[in-house]
């Protein structure tokens, strides 16, 4: 792939007192590619997001987005870099109809849209995630999958460069599911460019170019999702000796 | 973009009205009921000041008083060497400094650690006045002799809360308004949408504090004497989150309507039950948070009928979404 490389984590390491969380991690991603963060619980993928969009910031490491350190900047400066994220348990502004939760996040990017510029945008962000008929429905009253495709678009409203979804296909039904995954790919072809924590396999095999896969805070495998979910040492993390 | 459109000029031409109106009072009412006024509109503009950062952002501040006793002794240390206005100015200008540093100190602090600093500020404002005073000084007190009258207080008051209402008005409209709600909803969701949290928060307890200060600065040549237990007498702090709560801190008028019907109370309690104002305080504080979570504001929202906007098919299962 000749395609410039947009974010680039080396040597990342996050260590929570006596616990290891992140272990020199690293990876590139690519300007378009969607890559899976894979591993068992407890394996350091949400850390290693919450490094990524600043939330936390890591003892020792590099997280470089397009050419610039954003290593240890606050969260809003990444926001304002380019990376928007979801969360694992989803974070919605419940008091706040659906267009608030969206104007959210046009009002504070780095070419901030308010007042009705930002209300028109967010009306057709909106229609872009199916959620045009909640306009005005404060967000904590909408079902958990609207939530998700809320939380979604407040994140577009940002205009990433980089999108960081962390699990946002847990805990749906398979039919929401299939309307899950049809939303990212979208995103996809409109060029994104996504890491996704995951456990939902058939969502990683039909979404992702390559996968990372992390155990114990540190990657052990990095290919394509067929390579390496067929690799021994992924195996091995989730399955235990026996069946590798 | 411009603040200056028809639904917004019909309320700022509202509120100018009414205002003009009871710049009158002073010729239609006599001393008692000017003092009285006095009180509720230095407790208006104290509880709605709160509010404006309390409410969106919901960190309780117990440091009100630290803020109103600074602006009194202001007014104490400098009221005689140089004219009211110049006074009303140092008196902002020291507030917003003490707000700055006590804003960069604290704001990272949240819950409970944030009311216990609040609070114990207070204590830490007064013991360091009373050290001063008791080192340098050597006088525990200090006489106001100013040349104020009790209407050009009440006049002040009315100006300054006039003032606050309008900051209140535009900022409510504005992205900095928007941005503190957000903040409010989840603190961590406005990092991640690029808000400078902490930035915003020292903004807003700075413009709050400001109000305060010049509250106290305002009030003091009422008293004549004061002393560091006067002026920072941590009830207040607590009279005014009471007024807030009742009210409802998260609009505008909200808190206006708890200050009216508590001062009136207050003055009631004071004037009939003197030794017994701090259990009655207590009992009154008890029974708005256990009735009134919400506030006045909160009652009346329930209980109008919905707005239009909420009759979506989805507002029918809200009752079982979790929140």
């Amino acid at each position: 792939m000749t395609s410039h490389v947009l974010l680039s984590i080396s040597g990342l390491h996050k260590a929570f007192g006596g616990l290891i969380a992140v272990n020199q991690m690293q990876f590139d991603i690519c300007e378009g590619e969607i890559i899976g963060l894979l591993g068992p619980n407890g394996s350091g993928k949400t850390t290693v997001i919450n490094l990524i969009s600043g939330a936390l910031s890591p003892n020792d490491g590099k997280v470089v987005l397009d050419g610039k350190d954003i290593t240890n900047l606050p969260a809003h400066k990444i926001s304002h870099a380019g990376i928007a994220r979801t969360f694992q348990l989803v974070r919605i502004l419940p008091d706040l109809d659906c267009i608030e939760n969206i104007e959210a996040g046009l009002a504070y990017r780095t070419k901030p849209l308010w007042g009705h510029d930002a209300h028109t945008a967010a009306y057709e962000l909106l229609e872009r995630i199916g959620l045009e008929k909640h306009a005005h429905t404060p967000a904590g009253d909408l079902t958990y999958i609207d939530q998700k495709r809320l939380e979604l678009g407040r994140a577009l409203a940002l205009q990433p460069k980089l999108l960081l979804l962390d699990e946002w296909l847990a805990g749906l039904n398979p039919s929401e599911l299939q309307d899950g995954i049809t939303l990212v790919r979208k995103l996809k072809h409109e060029g994104l460019t996504i890491i996704m924590v995951e456990h939902v396999m058939d969502a990683i095999r039909s979404l992702c170019d390559r996968c990372v896969v992390m155990n114990a805070g540190a990657k052990i495998a990095d290919g394509s999702p067929d390579a390496v979910l067929s690799d021994g040492e992924v195996i091995r993390a989730y399955l235990g000796d026996s069946h590798a | 973009m411009s603040i200056l459109t028809a639904d917004t000029l019909k309320p700022i031409a509202i509120g100018a009205v009414i205002f003009a109106a009871l710049a009158f009072l002073p010729s239609l009412v006599d001393n008692y009921y000017m003092s009285l006024a006095i009180s509720v509109a230095s407790f208006a503009v104290l509880a709605t000041a709160w509010s404006m950062f309390s409410g969106p952002t919901r960190y309780i501040s117990l440091a009100t008083v630290v803020f109103f006793g600074i602006g009194a002794y202001t007014v104490a240390v400098l009221g005689e060497l140089m004219p009211f206005a110049l006074v009303l100015v140092c008196a902002g200008l020291v507030g917003t400094v003490i707000a700055l540093l006590v804003g960069f100190s604290t704001l990272r602090l949240a819950g409970v650690y944030f009311v216990i600093f609040t609070f114990g500020l207070t204590e830490l404002v007064r013991q360091v006045v009373s050290w001063h005073e008791v080192n340098v000084t050597r006088e525990m007190g200090r006489y106001v002799f100013l040349d104020i009258t009790q209407n050009d207080i009440y006049w002040q008051l009315l100006a300054l809360f006039a003032v606050l209402l309008l900051t209140g008005f535009i900022l409510g409209r504005s992205r900095l308004g928007f941005a503190l709600r957000i903040i409010g909803e989840d603190e961590t969701v406005a990092k991640h949408c690029g808000i400078d949290v902490t930035r915003i928060k020292i903004a807003l307890f700075v413009l709050s504090a400001l109000f305060m200060t010049l509250t106290g600065a305002i009030m003091a040549p009422r008293w004549t004497y004061i002393d560091p237990v006067i002026a920072f007498n941590p009830m207040l702090s607590f009279q005014v989150v009471i007024m807030a709560l009742l009210g409802g801190p998260r609009r505008l008028l909200g808190p206006l309507l708890g200050v009216i019907p508590l001062t009136l109370l207050f003055e009631v309690l004071t004037a009939n039950f003197p030794n017994h104002f701090s259990i009655l305080l207590g009992c009154v504080f008890m029974v708005i948070v256990y009735l009134l979570p919400n506030g006045v504001i909160g009652l009346y929202e329930k209980y109008r009928p919905p707005k239009k906007r909420s009759h979506t098919p989805n507002s029918t299962k809200s009752g079982e979404t979790p929140a």
